[in-house]
């Protein structure tokens, strides 16, 4: 039997029955993968979060290389010792704070609603780290990332990701010879926070001033760079009433 | 016996040099601009095709005699986009290192006119062995001067391959830079790719002449 499929009628069916059969398979993977999915973002977050404050396998002169994720859940326990949301400038004891969605927060704090913002208190051979998720906009798509800070609001370690920067280009903010240059940058100048700068015109390509909150900028990013500069801050801007607390220099 | 007839292994041989989709059809372009800046982005974006183009020109070829054709186009999209949401999804439970690196090049496959190309030039008018050859053959065509053009551009552009420093190091001026040389920084700004693919579309038509078309 051939069927005529020139029909207006068998079209529309067709079109139907398709979207039927796609939707449902899509939506099969979709929750059979789920669980396994959040996991795994779980890990990356924690593995992230380690990072930024030092606690990973980088060798010297290597690439990026996180605690295993079969380790991360133990290693994260250990060294993070307090969760706070900071609500204004108080700040409060939060289980998991480090899985709450700082996108949304960041837009609750636009629209001028209160919101809980994240940080994450480590300590490391008798050393405090401060550390302070972060999002912001890139060229294509949304980047983030977490800074450590100490009491002398020096950086002590960052760890960028991104959406969808250019493979190359953009996407190298997640590459060591850019994340390790803010090792050390001070986010204060005098006492306000300017945070660290991406800058083009730096002039020292080896970040041997550690005084002048610049690292030395991505050839052919300069919009992701801005994006940077940008992320850190305002969030600096938004923590600052916290950091002052804690700050003592 | 042969594993592939001889009209079979065309298919696949084909596409590779003679019938390139990059060098003589000037297919997919976009993509071999945007992602090529990189050699570890070109492989993975070559394998990914590959898949992709390999599973669906056999879909596509099963429904052949299905598919109305008012609507075909559209059907191809539907049967791209979901392949490649599925693989996201499963790299993403169970390979999520990888799938970071392919989530870029999700919207740039479904997007790639060489897949929409062989979907409706080959797939559906030819049974799924056939077409999946097609295919897997189209893609590996693509994948070879993504290759190619990652290759040079990276080493150009950056000085490394896969990452690793094979020229020295430019900032503490040790191997290659030690005498001068500098990274070329226009290799890795997209319009790079384009001078590279037309050299090797010049290379390939000086070396066999047949390929230039009659003006």
């Amino acid at each position: 039997m051939a069927i005529n499929t020139e029909k207006n009628k068998y079209t529309v069916v067709f079109a139907v029955i398709m979207v039927i059969i796609v939707g449902s398979v899509l939506a099969f993977f979709a929750t059979a993968l789920k669980p396994k999915i959040s996991e795994n973002e779980r890990f990356e977050k924690q593995q992230n979060i380690l990072y930024a404050m030092g606690v990973n396998n980088n060798e010297e002169g290597g690439s990026v290389d996180f605690v295993p994720t079969t380790e991360v859940e133990a290693e994260f326990a250990k060294y993070i010792k307090k969760q706070l949301v900071i609500v204004g400038s108080e700040a409060k004891e939060k289980e998991n704070a480090y899985l709450i969605d700082v996108q949304k927060e960041l837009a609750k704090v636009k629209n001028g609603l209160s919101a809980e913002l994240p940080l994450l208190v480590g300590e490391k051979d008798g050393k405090q780290y401060y550390i302070i998720p972060m999002y912001g906009k890139g060229l294509w798509d949304a980047i983030w990332g977490f800074m450590s800070l100490d009491e002398n609001m020096e950086v002590q370690g960052v760890y960028f990701d991104h959406k969808g920067e250019t493979p190359g280009l953009g996407a190298n903010i997640k590459q060591r010879f850019f994340m390790d240059d803010f090792d050390g940058e001070t986010v204060l100048d005098g006492n306000s926070y300017v945070g660290v700068a991406v800058a083009k015109g730096n002039n020292d390509p080896l970040n041997t001033d550690k005084e002048d909150n610049q690292v030395d900028a991505l050839a052919g990013a300069t919009i992701t760079g801005n994006g940077v500069t940008a992320m850190i801050k305002e969030s600096l801007k938004l923590y600052k009433p916290y950091l002052e607390t804690i700050r003592t220099k | 016996m042969a594993l592939l007839s001889k009209k079979d292994s065309k298919l696949i041989l084909d596409p590779l040099a003679d019938n390139n989709p990059i060098t003589i059809q000037v297919l997919g372009i976009c993509s071999a601009l945007a992602i090529t800046a990189e050699l570890k982005a070109s492989v993975v974006m070559a394998l990914s095709v590959l898949f992709v183009l390999g599973a669906g020109n056999v879909v596509i070829s099963l429904m052949r005699n299905i598919i109305p054709s008012k609507i075909r186009i559209i059907v191809q999209l539907v049967v791209v986009a979901t392949l490649v949401i599925i693989v996201d999804q499963v790299l993403k439970a169970f390979a999520y290192e990888l799938s970071k690196t392919l989530s870029v090049f999700v919207g740039l496959i479904i997007t790639n006119c060489i897949i929409m190309g062989r979907f409706e030039a080959f797939a559906l008018g030819n049974g799924p062995w056939k077409s999946f050859l097609d295919g897997i053959g189209n893609a590996a065509g693509y994948g070879i001067i993504l290759v190619i053009v990652g290759f040079f551009r990276e080493l150009l552009g950056s000085g490394t391959l896969f990452g690793f420093k094979v020229l020295g190091d430019p900032v503490t001026k040790t191997g290659l830079y030690s005498i001068g040389y500098e990274n070329n920084g226009f290799m890795i700004i997209p319009p790079a790719a384009l001078i590279v693919v037309g050299i090797i579309i010049w290379v390939q038509r000086s070396r066999n002449r047949t390929l230039i078309e009659e003006a």
